[in-house]
């Protein structure tokens, strides 16, 4: 679980550097609130505290859940989502190895769900910032109530998934769409390189042998051929594979959070097919459903399917037929 | 030659094996006392042929086999019978079992034996009936009576390869190394008996690739036989490629099918060990009554490959590793993957023993508390029979062992793989084993059920017939009862009849 902190180092440090203070306020408040939910469970379900704390796990599901959150929220919101990641998805499901759905995405839906308008709240890469916001300042929006914040509407902006989805829905086309200044090159300004940070270090887990490359592989082969085949039949409507690729969650979800042991497929064959169905699963609900990111629901959504990929992909025992 | 890859495996297992593997056979001294549990081989006790007090030799068989999946028994050394009763026998329950315990005479007398000048002169079944007679069984640890799997009279394939196993994959033990860099000429002696008897045409004997001098060796062996059907190839070392099932498939490509044996289809397997007693037995005329052992650890002083009197208690062979050191923490036999601990150093070795490890802390198996599974899929990577070990450790954690046998639970061969690449730490081949004995425990009682079962009815059946046979009989004797009332009623209105008569006849006169 060390190995997974330590890649995903230069994926924090790139949001913090693309997207502001905000992060890091982010992952502080997750941080905490996960350790002391994580000891305040364990206490009350009479565990040993220090060998579960010092596995880590509570650590990464938090700290996941804070590079998925908006750039800038209000404190409460990562607060209650953390609380909700280590006591009801994790605890409640009872305990590391039980829980069937992936806790960090299960507070991320449950956020996203109640409090839809905080969740679509982006920083606007600092790159397209007039003037850099500074850590006083970010700290004032982060506690005070930000919603209320003149400012506000001056620095935030939906994500690049969202504005593409929008002005899809306007019958503008992708090429229209692209002009604005969100759009820098390939995936959105700032975006690109968060993605290229993520990849960077699951590229580090897979040479760790921390993670196999099953579930990254297919689930951005499953992404990229559902996007290529659309790019290919209607390019004027269709974002392209590499902007879906860059974008969103798609590589954090790849390598950080699809590849959750305790909520994947088991079998090698049960997860590959287990990734392809994530990034197709993305691509259905980045295209045609309600909200513009579609990682988090897919995982979730593929998550129940485990049981049964699990069972039909078991490898013939030695011996047997 | 072509090799083949069985799934998973410990391509990287720790092997300590250069802690012994350089020290040569020695022989270790006669103890004062030998000690041997009937049973120490797969399938019946074997019966004593002795009492207490009787004078034996080296050599003489002390118990004979008793029915056909079973081993006779011989002693070691001249000496006195001084017990026959239960003793402390190599388990890893730590049982007492029936053992026949010699006091040795110092002199160490043995029976004549005779040579055999020309094998080829016997025929298969006569050299079946010898290997049987000197109490042969598997040497590497499986103990199976070896006559068994060599008998070929009531199978129907006909055996193609035969395969030595000398993959010594487990760490630690260099018995078979070191039986094969000193006594190949023997061993190889030993494949020609035995391609003789299975009337086979090709010998493979496997040795892996981390002991080239002991390839060398044996390829001299084989050059100086000058026999063409036998060969000796390089296997990767991968534990536990020297199991049998996966050095199978390293060699054939073939698979044994779940719960059938080698021999159908058409292979053999035979530990190297083995081969060298069957070359004593037939060629030397000798039984089994010594093997060698490896005694090591960072437990013991000075580790040895020595030549042990089966029988000798575990003690008597630390005195000659100059004894225990202060590390010594447990006592294994066998190897630190598949061997089990022993309760003291009393216990003797047994016809089966290839290794005493006299463990230190860290040799020992870890003591990490273990964790909750979190699914990582490590232990089926890493399991050579392919089975889901995470998903059988769920059922027989849950006591559903039924559902563990559904997927496979009795092709595990407990090869402890899984154990050691769990990150967590759950120490699962305990549970497979403890699920395994809970289903053996479930068939006994269900057996018992069924035999209780069977008598029930079978008593309901004779009960009916009696109560049937009893209604017959009272109906019979209330039938007769009736006629005789009848008859009595019959002669009862004659006699009337006559009385009336007689009295009308008095009447009238
Ligand atoms: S002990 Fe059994 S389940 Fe574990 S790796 Fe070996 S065969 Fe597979
Ligand atoms: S290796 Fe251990 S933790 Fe991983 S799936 Fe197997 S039993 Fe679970």
């Amino acid at each position: 679980m060390l190995w997974v902190l330590i890649a995903l180092l230069p994926g924090c440090i790139t949001m913090i550097w693309q997207f502001g203070y905000g992060v890091l306020f982010n992952i502080i408040i997750c941080l905490s609130t996960a350790v002391v939910a994580e000891a305040w469970m364990l206490k009350l379900r009479g565990r040993n505290i220090k060998p579960f704390i010092s596995d880590l796990s509570a650590v990464v599901t938090a700290l996941l859940l804070a590079l998925a959150l908006p750039t800038i929220a209000p404190w409460w919101l990562p607060f209650v989502g953390t609380l909700i990641a280590i006591v009801i998805a994790k605890h409640l499901y009872g305990g590391l190895g039980y829980n069937p759905f992936n806790p960090a995405m299960v507070a991320f839906a449950v956020l996203m769900v109640s409090f839809p308008k905080n969740m679509t709240v982006w920083v606007l890469p600092s790159s397209l910032l007039a003037n850099d916001i500074g850590l006083a300042e970010t700290a004032q929006l982060v506690f005070s109530s930000l919603s209320s914040s003149p400012i506000i509407d001056s620095i935030t902006a939906a994500t690049p998934l969202d504005e593409m989805k929008t002005r899809l829905n306007l019958s503008q086309t992708t090429d229209e769409i692209r002009h604005a200044a969100i759009f820098s090159n390939i995936a959105g300004e700032g975006w690109q390189w968060v993605s290229l940070a993520y990849l960077a270090g699951g590229c580090l887990l897979i040479g760790k042998k921390v993670i196999s490359w099953h579930i990254p592989v297919s689930l951005l082969a499953g992404l990229f051929i559902a996007s290529s085949i659309a790019y290919l039949v209607e390019p004027s409507i269709s974002p392209s594979p590499l902007f879906h690729l860059l974008s969103g969650g798609a590589m954090l979800g790849a390598f950080f959070i699809a590849t959750d042991p305790v909520t994947a497929a088991t079998t090698l064959k049960g997860r590959i097919i287990y990734g392809l169905l994530i990034g197709l699963m993305s691509y259905i609900i980045r295209t045609w459903g309600g909200y513009p990111e579609g990682i988090a629901f897919a995982v979730l959504l593929i998550n129940m399917t485990v049981p049964m990929i699990d069972q039909y992909t078991r490898p013939r025992v030695y011996g047997h037929k | 030659m072509k090799l083949w890859r069985f799934n998973g495996g410990l391509p990287s297992l720790a092997e300590h094996k250069n802690e012994s593997v350089h020290l040569p056979i020695e022989t270790a001294p006669v103890p004062a006392q030998l000690i041997y549990p009937l049973l120490q081989h797969i399938g019946n006790p074997a019966v004593p042929l002795v009492k207490v007090g009787d004078k034996v030799l080296r050599g003489q068989k002390i118990a004979d086999a008793q029915g056909l999946i079973s081993s006779p028994i011989h002693a070691g050394s001249s000496g006195t019978v001084s017990n026959i009763g239960e003793h402390l026998i190599p388990h890893p329950s730590g049982f007492s079992a029936p053992s026949i315990t010699i006091t040795t005479d110092g002199e160490d007398q043995q029976l004549e034996h005779t040579p055999c000048a020309d094998f080829r002169q016997l025929s298969a079944i006569e050299l079946v009936a010898i290997i049987r007679e000197a109490g042969l069984v598997g040497l590497g640890g499986a103990a199976f009576p070896t006559a068994i799997k060599l008998d070929q009279q009531h199978k129907t394939k006909p055996i193609e390869t035969l395969i030595l196993n000398g993959a010594e994959c487990e760490p630690y033990i260099s018995c078979d190394d070191r039986l094969l860099k000193e006594r190949a000429i023997s061993v190889i002696k030993g494949v020609e008996v035995l391609l003789h008897m299975l009337a086979c045409k090709q010998a493979i004997l496997a040795i892996e690739d981390n002991a080239p001098d002991t390839f060398s060796s044996v390829q001299a062996a084989i050059d100086a036989n000058g026999n063409p059907q036998i060969k000796v190839v390089k296997i990767p070392t991968i534990y536990p490629t020297g199991s049998e099932k996966q050095l199978i498939k390293t060699l054939t490509g073939k698979e044994v099918a779940s719960g059938e044996i080698p021999a159908d289809i058409g292979v053999v397997s035979i530990n190297v060990g083995t081969v060298y007693a069957v070359q004593q037995a037939v060629i030397e005329g000798k039984p089994l009554t010594s093997r060698i052992v490896t005694i090591t650890g960072e437990g013991v002083n000075t580790p040895h490959n020595l030549e042990v009197r089966v029988g000798s208690r575990i003690n008597t062979l630390i005195e000659v590793c100059n004894g225990y050191t202060n590390k010594a923490e447990r006592l294994i036999m066998g190897g630190p993957m598949m061997g089990f601990a022993l309760l003291n150093d009393e216990i003797p070795v047994v016809k089966a023993t290839n290794c005493i490890l006299v463990a230190s802390k860290n040799e020992a198996v870890t003591d990490k508390q273990a964790m909750p599974c979190i699914r990582c899929g490590a232990c089926a990577s890493a399991c050579p029979v392919s089975l889901l070990p995470q998903q059988l450790y769920w059922h027989s954690r849950a006591d559903q062992a039924e559902k563990a046998a559904k997927l496979n639970l009795l092709d595990c061969i407990e090869c402890g793989c899984c154990d050691v690449v769990c990150p967590s730490h759950i120490p699962l081949v305990q549970h497979f084993r403890h699920a395994k004995s809970a289903l053996k425990a479930d068939k006994h009682q269900k057996h018992l059920a069924d035999i209780a079962r069977e008598r029930f009815e079978a008593r309901e059946q004779r009960l009916a017939l009696e109560k049937a046979e009893r209604a017959e009989k009272s109906r019979k004797k209330k039938a007769a009862l009736k006629a005789r009332a009848a008859k009595k009623e019959i002669e009862a209105a004659a006699s009337r009849a006559k009385e009336k008569q007689q009295a009308t006849s008095n009447d009238e006169s």
